[in-house]
């Protein structure tokens, strides 16, 4: 926030941002099930210069037992920056922000989970992120939700992520790295698509109601388009041979 | 009528309408939407999704194959490749005068012995508690264990149990399906068990392609010829 970088030019006159994509255009997307054999359930995700990697174990035995529940499953999500993500070194213990992140993607996954069906047990989402250039959070959360439909956890819906956000006075699709430092607002929004709910929303600048409204929107499209990308990682996966 | 069978994936709409919701789906208002990935089958009242990824879940009179893992004085604990652990208590092996001080429990069953079994009782609050005490069950002496999906147990069976026999039959070998995925295989001919150990892998990669049955039947003809 505020402004770190005044160099740059977050969008010219002809409406294009500072990596070339219209204001409305996320970043390429590729993302592939599977992949990792010892996992349950496995993802890999590049979202424009972020590469991610998920692997999901479950259910399985809790331990330590004194947090299991007897009502329900529970879910536990660790979300992790190799020392190697970023520019300079990153410290590999776990951060605040690494903290708050894990918290907030297991409180989006949550909802779209039947954890009900297991319970005594756990689901556990690793999550490592290779390579980091802005919006790690919702492309892990789009990952995870991938591996975990790989590894069979009986979902409600998948939940597709994907921010928005407000740089050079204009509401953006999918904030990279740049415009998340240097632009006004960044919301990175966690949508689940068949049943048209939000699972995650937060907002780190300031919005208008009106802007606010604007981006939410934006996002949800841009989580659409997440989604249909995760169907077709899937969809390649299990019924890649097109006979039935 | 779209009676047709679907690939689905969690959050898709299989269907709407009045049908009964049952394997892996659930009914949100009047849309009925799959919980998994896998393929959905409409009948005349009900709709169902048969998965293809997952864990197995124990089901009361289903057949599994554990492996023991440890024993109390009371009871084995077998690993029946679920997220529970099989109960096998004493008794079922001892009979009814067994007496903790008396028998050795590891007289009978070692860890890391193989236990065809079946799930007497399971509910969301205990684990699963399995059996022995039948036909056909008990500890397992010869043949190798295959780990498959268990999703992809129903395939290996296959309609009415088309897929197995086609296998035993051309094989010579003697298969016990787990319907946890554990399955084991044993046979006079070493060929024998290196084509149905194949024909089963092959089951297990190959779970969703349609006519997979001749497929097979074609795989262990051409190795037999060979």
């Amino acid at each position: 926030m505020g402004g770190r970088d005044t160099e740059i030019v977050l969008l010219d006159e002809n409406g294009i941002r500072c990596d070339g994509r219209k204001v409305d255009e996320p970043r390429r997307i590729m993302i592939k099930a599977g992949g990792l054999k010892n996992a349950d359930g496995s993802a890999y995700i590049e979202f424009g210069d972020n590469k991610i990697l998920v692997g999901v174990f479950g259910p399985r035995d809790v331990h330590p037992k004194h947090m299991s529940n007897t009502d329900t499953g529970i879910l536990r999500v660790r979300y992790h920056m190799e020392p190697f993500s970023v520019t300079e070194r990153k410290n590999p213990a776990p951060s605040r922000r690494e903290i708050e992140i894990s918290k907030v993607i297991k409180e989006a996954l949550e909802p779209a989970i039947m954890l009900d069906k297991f319970p005594r047990t756990a689901v556990d989402v690793y999550i490592e992120v290779l390579q980091a250039d802005g919006g790690t959070r919702c492309a892990a959360l789009s990952a995870a939700s991938v591996a975990l439909a790989d590894a069979g956890i009986p979902m409600r819906d998948m939940v597709a992520a994907c921010a928005a956000g407000k740089a050079a006075d204009t509401i953006i699709l999918d904030v990279n790295n740049e415009e998340d430092q240097a632009g006004q607002a960044d919301m990175p929004i966690g949508y689940m698509p068949s049943t048209d709910k939000i699972t995650l929303l937060q907002l780190d600048g300031v919005l208008t109601p009106e802007e606010f409204k604007k981006c939410v929107e934006t996002g949800i499209k841009g989580c659409k388009i997440v989604y249909e990308l995760q169907k077709k990682a899937l969809t390649d996966k299990y019924f890649g041979n097109g006979e039935k | 009528m779209e009676n047709k069978r679907k690939y689905v994936i969690p959050g898709d709409v299989v269907t709407t309408g009045p049908y009964r919701p049952e394997q892996n789906v659930i009914l949100d208002g009047n849309k009925i939407i799959s919980t998994t990935i896998g393929i959905s089958e409409i009948y005349d009242d009900s709709v169902k999704v048969i998965p293809l990824t997952g864990k197995y879940i124990p089901k009361i009179n289903d057949l599994v194959i554990g492996k023991v893992v440890s024993h109390t004085s009371l009871s084995w604990e077998l690993d029946i490749n679920s997220c529970y652990v099989g109960f096998l208590p004493a008794q079922d092996v001892f009979g009814r005068d067994f007496s903790a001080h008396a028998d050795e429990l590891s007289s009978k069953l070692k860890s890391g012995d193989l236990v065809a079994a079946r799930i007497a009782n399971f509910d969301r609050t205990r684990d699963p508690l399995v059996t022995i005490a039948d036909r056909d069950l008990g500890k397992i002496d010869s043949g190798d264990l295959i780990k498959i999906s268990p999703s992809k147990v129903p395939r290996l069976i296959g309609k009415k149990g088309t897929m197995i026999q086609t296998i035993e039959m051309a094989t010579n070998a003697a298969i016990t399906i787990g319907q946890n995925g554990w399955v084991v295989v044993s046979c006079e001919s070493p060929e024998g068990l290196l084509k149905a150990k194949k024909a089963i892998q092959m089951v297990d990669e190959k779970a969703h392609v349609a006519n997979l049955t001749d497929q097979v039947k074609e795989m262990l003809e051409s190795k037999g010829e060979s």
